[in-house]
């Protein structure tokens, strides 16, 4: 939506005189033109037929023609208590894994901030599980990992009196959360520790002639500091993982029962399974009414921190 | 001038129109030039992931096929069983036509036939071709494929469902399998042979999907006296009967089943069998063929047995997985080549010469059931498949009349969707995220909302 409020003329209060100002702005456009047709083309035209699919009763498993059903399809969506069933779930999911990943990521990078033997090594390691493609990452957790009968856990757990524990079942939501978890936690960790080595390392040390000790120092001088940082982080963080599909698909299949469906999941199932192209647009729509919602509110939250942090400093 | 931005806004107008040009070019690209029936060219093959086809078609389609017709080349799209429903049904309804044979089923044939999606492979191609020879397919098997006596898709193995079981355990705890088992026999078996973290007492699918865990439910519930719709098409899910045989089937599998069970289908069962981790697995006769070919030793140890009963003289379900050409493709005659070769007695004796004769896809040929070689390899589960095969009524597969047909399914548009909310509901009871009670209650809900009128199809 705000690309297309970037086509629309300068307004009339321009200062420049106005043929000049169109062209000089229009030649700064031109190299821009191709990408932002693009844009329009993959989102905007997409979104617009949708919205156009969302009125109609449009089945693929039967032969009649798709036809305008009015709001009902809309009516569908909000009577439903599957969809607010993993609209819940997917604010649950999203909310936990961003904030546990955001707890461990600020944890890793304090430490990997200190200078130790193997820094280099260990920092690689930390990062790698966010490198593993999310697909394999998902399998590699459902199969070698949290099987009920050849999975590593139960080994690892078996002499503690932990016997076949049917992790994808009994504990699915958990499991999917800890997948996410810790895929994102060395993302966290990255921004947390980039924040940490834009530290000043006088006012550290400053703090320390003044006599503060080292949790008081984390507390009043770097936490503030790392404070822009932190939001970036969860903010990136929920915009993926609301998004989160792989895990979903491939560990539990939104099961068991719809434990684990989440919002993506639950789109995919209205197309693939029921073959409701009418219900999925209008669940599609409304879904990104209220991401637009939630993140509007987020975005200014997020504007009125960093003001105040400038102002702060 | 005060030409030159309205010449880049021409220019600019120029670029968008070409974008949604070249954007529409690239959609309309792929799609066919119009049917033709060549029997050249390149054949895209829908399939389902299943060791018969990804071990053995797909090989012998390139060292074999494509060596025979070298004008014709193959190339297969291989999909879990719900993802390939999903994938066929959108491009057979949307006339994408991106696969040229598509593997389909007793749900789908009917039905697609029924919409004019499918070729009609007996007056196009099997009446001109009488090597084909499908008086030969086992009758069940043909029935289940054809709408109004015409084949419309021809199967490349049929099954229906038995009991599995490890001879050796049995024998350990002195019991024995009846060949008629009750499933009140089969509880009070898994009880005795249930010793956890070892052995499962019996494997049982669990994975939610109308083709995973309500097919083996399904059967239960037919022969405990349920039925998913009355006579004038009330759904009949909360009934006293359809209740007690969920509340059995899920009681046993989290009682006396393998750990996990919510998220195994036939693939994962059949490791877990072949691992030796079950005592018991009741699953699709198929199974047998995966068994003798992947794990020697435990086929050295099964034994088999109908599927067991409760109030109907039988309740095996009917299944086959058979290839169709959707109207209107191109290549057609290539792809009917192809379909002919893949379901065909030379294509069993290919996989006999390179695999033995017990990995031959079973039950959809007579002529299989009496070669005395396929009678000496697969002596342990030849006749017992034939005769699960054949003891079936797909119009007659409930205690009480229904207006439906079909054994594990429902054979209307709507249970697409219908049965995936129920196997939800069941795959969560088995987990104990639900109860037995709260899955159904929602699966009548849902079933609810159709119209009788919407459900017969009228």
């Amino acid at each position: 939506m705000t690309v297309l409020e970037d086509l629309a003329p300068p307004p009339k209060v321009a200062v420049r005189p106005r043929a000049v100002s169109r062209r000089a702005r229009w030649q700064l456009r031109l190299p821009l033109l191709p990408a932002l047709i693009y844009t329009v083309v993959v989102t905007q035209i997409p979104f617009l037929v949708t919205l156009w699919y969302s009125f109609q009763s449009y089945f693929w498993n039967t032969t009649t023609a798709a036809h305008f059903n009015g709001l009902s399809n809309y009516k569908t969506v909000f009577t439903n208590p599957a969809f607010r069933g993993s609209l819940v779930r997917s604010v649950v999911m999203t909310v936990t894994a961003v904030i546990v990943a955001m707890l461990l990521g600020v944890a890793f990078a304090v430490l990997l901030d200190r200078k130790f033997f193997g820094r280099g090594v260990v920092r690689t390691l930390i990062i790698t599980p966010f490198l593993v493609m999310p697909a394999a990452a998902a399998l590699v957790w459902a199969g070698p990992m949290l099987d009920p009968n050849f999975g590593l856990l139960n080994w690892l757990l078996q002499p503690f009196g932990v016997h076949h524990v049917a992790w994808l079942s009994t504990h699915a939501l958990g499991s999917v959360i800890v997948v996410m978890i810790w895929q994102w936690t060395p993302f966290m960790t990255l921004i947390v520790l980039a924040g940490l080595q834009g530290q000043p390392a006088d006012t550290l040390e400053a703090a320390k002639v003044d006599g503060a000790g080292a949790l008081a120092t984390f507390r009043e001088l770097t936490l503030p500091h790392l404070r822009p940082y932190i939001e970036l982080g969860i903010l990136l963080g929920s915009i993926y993982l609301v998004n989160v599909f792989d895990a979903v698909r491939l560990m539990t299949n939104g099961g068991p029962g719809t434990s684990t469906t989440n919002l993506p999941f639950y789109l995919y199932q209205q197309v693939n399974f029921a073959f409701d192209i009418g219900g999925a647009a209008a669940t599609g729509v409304v879904t990104v009414f209220l991401t637009i919602i939630v993140a509007t509110f987020a975005l200014r939250m997020f504007a009125r921190v960093f003001q105040f942090e400038e102002a702060g400093v | 001038m005060s030409s030159s931005p309205f010449k880049l806004r021409a220019l600019a107008a120029a670029g968008c129109v070409a974008a949604v040009l070249a954007a529409a070019a690239c959609s309309g690209g792929s799609s066919t030039t119009g049917s033709s029936s060549s029997s050249t060219g390149t054949v895209t093959v829908a399939v389902v992931s299943n060791p018969l086809i990804t071990n053995q078609m797909i090989p012998l389609t390139s060292s074999n096929f494509e060596k025979q017709n070298p004008g014709i080349k193959v190339k297969f799209a291989t999909y879990t069983e719900g993802d390939l429903r999903a994938a066929i049904e959108k491009n057979v309804s949307t006339h994408s036509n991106a696969f040229n044979v598509i593997m389909i089923g007793p749900y789908e044939t009917p039905l697609f036939a029924k919409n004019g999606w499918l070729t009609n492979l007996s007056k196009q191609f099997i009446a001109s071709d009488p090597g084909y020879n499908a008086s030969d397919l086992l009758p069940p098997i043909a029935k289940s494929l054809s709408y109004k006596g015409d084949l419309y898709a021809v199967p490349f193995y049929g099954e229906s469902s038995m009991m599995f079981y490890n001879k050796t355990l049995f024998a350990k705890a002195g019991l024995t399998m009846p060949l008629h088992p009750t499933w009140a026999q089969i509880q009070t078996f898994a009880a005795k042979l249930n010793q956890p973290g070892k052995t499962s007492g019996i494997c049982l699918r669990g994975l939610a999907g109308w083709g995973d865990n309500m097919a083996a439910l399904d059967t239960v519930v037919n022969t405990f006296g349920g039925q998913w719709f009355n006579m004038n098409w009330k759904p009949q899910l909360t009934s006293p009967a359809f209740v007690n045989a969920t509340k059995f089937y899920v009681n046993l599998v989290r009682k006396y089943g393998e750990p996990g069970a919510s998220n195994d289908s036939f693939n994962q069962l059949l490791t877990l069998y072949g691992q030796g981790k079950c005592a018991m697995w009741y699953d699709a006769t198929v199974a047998a063929t995966s068994i003798a070919t992947t794990y020697p030793s435990v086929f050295a140890q099964t034994g088999y047995a109908l599927a067991p009963v409760n109030l109907t003289k039988s309740s095996g379900w009917l299944w086959t997985w058979a290839l169709g050409i959707p109207q209107g493709v191109s290549n057609s005659g290539a792809a009917w080549k192809f379909v002919s070769w893949a379901t065909s007695k030379q294509y069993d004796q290919l996989v006999a010469a390179k695999y033995g004769w017990s990995a031959v896809p079973p039950g959809t040929r007579t002529s299989l059931y009496s070669n005395p070689q396929y009678q000496q390899a697969a002596k342990a589960f030849a006749s017992i498949t034939l005769a699960s095969i054949n003891s079936v009524d797909p119009e007659h597969a409930t205690l009480n009349p229904v207006p439906y047909v079909g054994i594990q399914y429902v054979d209307i548009p709507q249970f697409e969707s219908l049965g995936l909310t129920v196997a939800q509901g069941i795959s969560g009871a088995i987990a104990g995220t639900e109860s037995v009670s709260q899955a159904l209650q929602a699966g009548q809900s849902a079933a609810a909302q159709y119209t009788p009128a919407q459900l017969s199809g009228g």
